[in-house]
Order: C-alpha cells, then structure tokens, then sequence
C-alpha cells in the first residue's frame, strides 16, 4: 500500500471506461450502465484470474482474444442462486400471485436474467402443483449463452438437493421433492416433463427490446448490478412487456421506490417485493 | 462539512452484543452514515438483528435496500445473503459468490468503502473468530482511511481483531466502549457541522 493516491483513482476509471467501451465496440455487450462497485470487483476480478495486472492489460487481451470475453462474460453475468431462494418469496407466489394467473386462458411468465435455471425450475414445480403448468409458458432468457444451456439441461448439483428440498418445503410444496429428478451422477436431472412449456434465449436486458407481453415478469437479484439509469430503462422495458394488471417480481432488497415507474405499480406482497401494475 | 464521510463496522462471532454497544452509545445526531456487514445465517430473514438493534440504539438502524441513500445518522446493515457495497452517497448490493465463506463479507464491503470514501472513510473491525475483514481494513487504511480495531483482549472472540491487526499494524487498538466516542470525535454530530 502506498498511501493514498488520487491519480490512481483517476486511472482506474479512465480504465474501466476504455475497457467498457472497447467491450461495447468490439461484442456489443454494453456494461457502461452497471453499477460501478460491483462491476469493479468483478472486473478485477477477471484480470488477476488471467493473471494480469491492470485493466488496460484486460482491455487488450479482450480485444484480441474472443475466448478471455467468454470468461469476462461468465464473470460480469452469472448470478448465483439456488432453487426456491427466498422460501417466503416462493409462498407468496403460490399463494398470492397464481390465483390471479388463474384467472387466465393462457399464461406466459418471463423469468429475465434467469441464469442457470434454478428459478425457473423453481416456478415450473409450483406451477405444476397448483395445476397451472399445463396452460403456462414460461421464457427464460439471460445475456450470456453458457449459463442458458445449463439451464437447458435441467440438471443441478445432486450435492445441493438436501438445501434445496427445505427451500422447497418451506416455499409451501407439498410434494417429495425428491420425485422431480432423477439422480445421474453428481447431478439431479430433472423431469423433462417440467420444461415442456419453457422457451429459452439469449436476451441482453440493455440493449435487446420487449418481445411479447407477459402476466408475470421475475427478475430477482439482477436490477441490483445495474445502475439507477439502467434500472430506470430496464423497468420501461418491463412496461412494456406486460399485459394489463401485469405482475412484477423483484428480489428482496430491490426496489422500485427511486423509479419514475413507481407510481405505475400497486404493491401485491410488499415485503417480498412483488407489484401489480395499476393498469 | 465532517471529514468522516462514513463509517464501515465488520463484526462476526459475538457481533450483536459488541454492536449494540458501540452503536447504543452513539448520539442521535451523529453526523456520519454507518455501514455494518454482520456475518449471520443466510436464513435469517425475518430482520431480528436489526430490530433488536434499532431498539438500543438512537439512531435509525435498517436492513440496506439496493441504491439506497447514506444519510447522516442512518445505520444500513447487510441483508443476510448479499453482499453490501458503498458507492458514494449510496449503497449496492449484490449476490456474487461468498468471499471468505461468507456473504455478507466485510472484506467486500471494506474494500468498496476504500474505493469510494479513499480518506475519508473509517473502517472498525470487531470480535470475530476469522480473518474477514483484515484485508478491506488494510485497503481502507492505504487509502488514507481510519482503521479501528477492537481490543483483541476485551474481544468476545479475538481470531478478527488479532488477523486485522496483523494486517494494518498501524489500526487504533481500542476497548470496545471506547470505539463509539472514538467515532464522535472523528465524525463530530449535526450540531457541530452546522455551527
């Protein structure tokens, strides 16, 4: 540690700045409206694990070599979750939220930014218990490739079942859990049965637009990496993509509150952060 | 203006009673924005920590939202299960991968705080039974910051305190009902600012 050194600091963002830029140019993939601090970290992250020293050394091995923004890409977008995370979240959902998709002919639900699937998953065994999976379609999208065909595969660590089958317990299942997979391995494979009704895509929250109108957006724990500017677009966007009285799922401590959008939405379960749009 | 812009506290092992006193003997018109990375299970959801808290203490103590603002006088903690980081004049959050086993980590929170607040943030490290924490508290200190650590001695675990010590020999070792007039000095109160 050499003290405190302002320059750095200065350095350090016309780096981040460069590299997002030459990322943006160069793959399309546009990171300039994340939050700073965790894109920090993540970023840093990336440069020690390609055992570089500085972000303008990250820049340039990005530019040069598609496979490094594969794995840059990996690290800025793989969130971590798990199935059934937030059991209250999933009860509410059971609860509160399919009485009202039940009301519908045909249900589509969009899970945005739905990772390695665990959530989605999640949402079909609940769906399925309350005898809506027949008439729902769920899309699952998520800006990076990699992430979406594990979530295709429908397979989870087996090791992570026991955590799981509480979440899913407490969530309200009334099932044994352990009758939707089948263990292969270190997996647990997963009825296909369950993913008969899902659509997956790659969709870039940023700079990809509405394409279709949904009773059900969830969107849990990714609005939090985006900065106030982008979660203000990015919640235009979910506007858009929802039907009259649409619903809106966040993760526990993300808010629409700061939003010009704010007034548009009635709370449906507030402390789990699910809103209904007033018209 | 202060020239505490904020102030970073990273407990684990005992953590709740060492918090309730630093916290309990702040004044109510404490003049800086605390932050608080308390290690905890990630189940524990229903908020108690930060109720039991709140009711100690006279300044306002709540579970961090996602961009929610610092004000003076206002205690954020971390939810259980995310990460809490600070970008000036607001908190973050995120869920990427447990750091040290743990998430919240205070080496997370630490090192965003070093980042954003550079000399004018103070970062104190208390009873623990790991090492979380000694690097952000190294970080805040190479940046000009102030490092503060409990006494490993009066420590209900001393493994957090003795780690970031090593780390930052330089830190302000102090007893742990010395920590919160320690901090009213360096951050001052409303009154005092607005004179």
């Amino acid at each position: 540690m050499n003290g405190v050194d302002e320059h750095d600091e200065a350095r350090e963002r016309i780096e981040i700045d460069l590299l997002l830029e030459a990322i943006q140019r160069r793959y399309g993939y546009d990171f300039r409206g994340y939050a700073l601090a965790s894109l920090r970290r993540r970023l840093w992250h990336r440069t020690y694990g390609e055992g570089l020293q500085t972000l303008s050394g990250l820049q340039e091995r990005v530019l040069h070599d598609p496979a490094c923004m594969d794995r840059l890409l990996r690290d800025l977008s793989i969130n971590v979750t798990e199935m059934f995370r937030d059991p209250s979240f999933h009860r509410a959902l059971r609860e509160r939220v399919f009485p009202l998709l039940r009301t519908y002919p045909f249900v589509r639900v969009w899970n945005a930014g739905c990772s390695t699937g665990e959530e989605i998953y999640s949402l079909a065994i609940a769906l399925r218990e309350e005898g809506l999976l027949d008439r729902t379609r769920i899309y699952a999208t998520d800006i990076d490739d990699g992430a979406l065909e594990r979530a295709r595969s429908g397979s989870f660590p087996l090791d992570r079942m026991q955590r799981y089958t509480e979440n899913y317990q407490r969530a309200g299942g009334s099932d044994a859990f352990s009758s939707y997979y089948t263990a292969s391995g270190a997996s647990a494979r997963f009825d296909p049965a369950l993913a008969a009704g899902m659509v997956f895509a790659q969709h870039n929250l940023v700079t990809d637009g509405s394409f279709n109108e949904f009773q059900l957006i969830v969107c849990r724990n990714v609005l939090i990496y985006f900065g106030p500017k982008l979660q203000e677009e990015v919640l235009g966007l979910f506007g858009q993509s929802m039907t009259r009285r649409g619903i809106l799922a966040l993760g526990r401590k993300e808010s629409i509150r700061h939003s010009t959008h704010a007034d548009e939405y009635e709370p449906l379960v507030e402390s789990e952060k699910i809103f209904r749009r007033r018209s | 203006m202060s020239a505490t812009g904020l102030v970073a506290i990273g407990a684990s092992w005992g953590g709740l009673r060492a918090l309730e006193t630093v916290l309990g003997a702040l004044p109510e018109d404490f003049a800086a924005p605390v932050v608080i990375a308390q290690h905890r299970q990630a189940d524990a959801t229903d908020g108690t920590l930060v109720r039991l808290l709140d009711a100690r203490c006279a300044l306002t103590v709540c579970e961090a939202e996602d961009k929610q603002e610092l004000d003076p006088g206002l205690v954020l903690v971390a939810p259980p299960d995310y990460h809490l980081l600070v970008e000036p004049g607001a908190v973050a959050l995120s869920v990427d991968p447990p750091l040290n086993y743990s998430r919240p980590a205070i080496d997370v929170l630490f090192g965003s705080v070093a980042h954003a607040y550079g000399e004018r943030a103070v970062g104190v490290v208390l009873t623990g039974a790991n090492a979380d924490g000694a690097l952000g508290l190294a970080q805040i200190a190479g940046r000009g910051g102030t490092a503060i650590v409990q006494d490993p001695e009066t420590a209900e675990r001393r493994e957090m305190p003795e780690a970031a010590l090593w780390a930052t020999p330089e830190a302000r070792v102090l007893e742990l009902t010395q920590i919160a007039p320690a901090l009213t000095g360096l951050a001052g109160t409303r009154e005092e600012s607005a004179r």
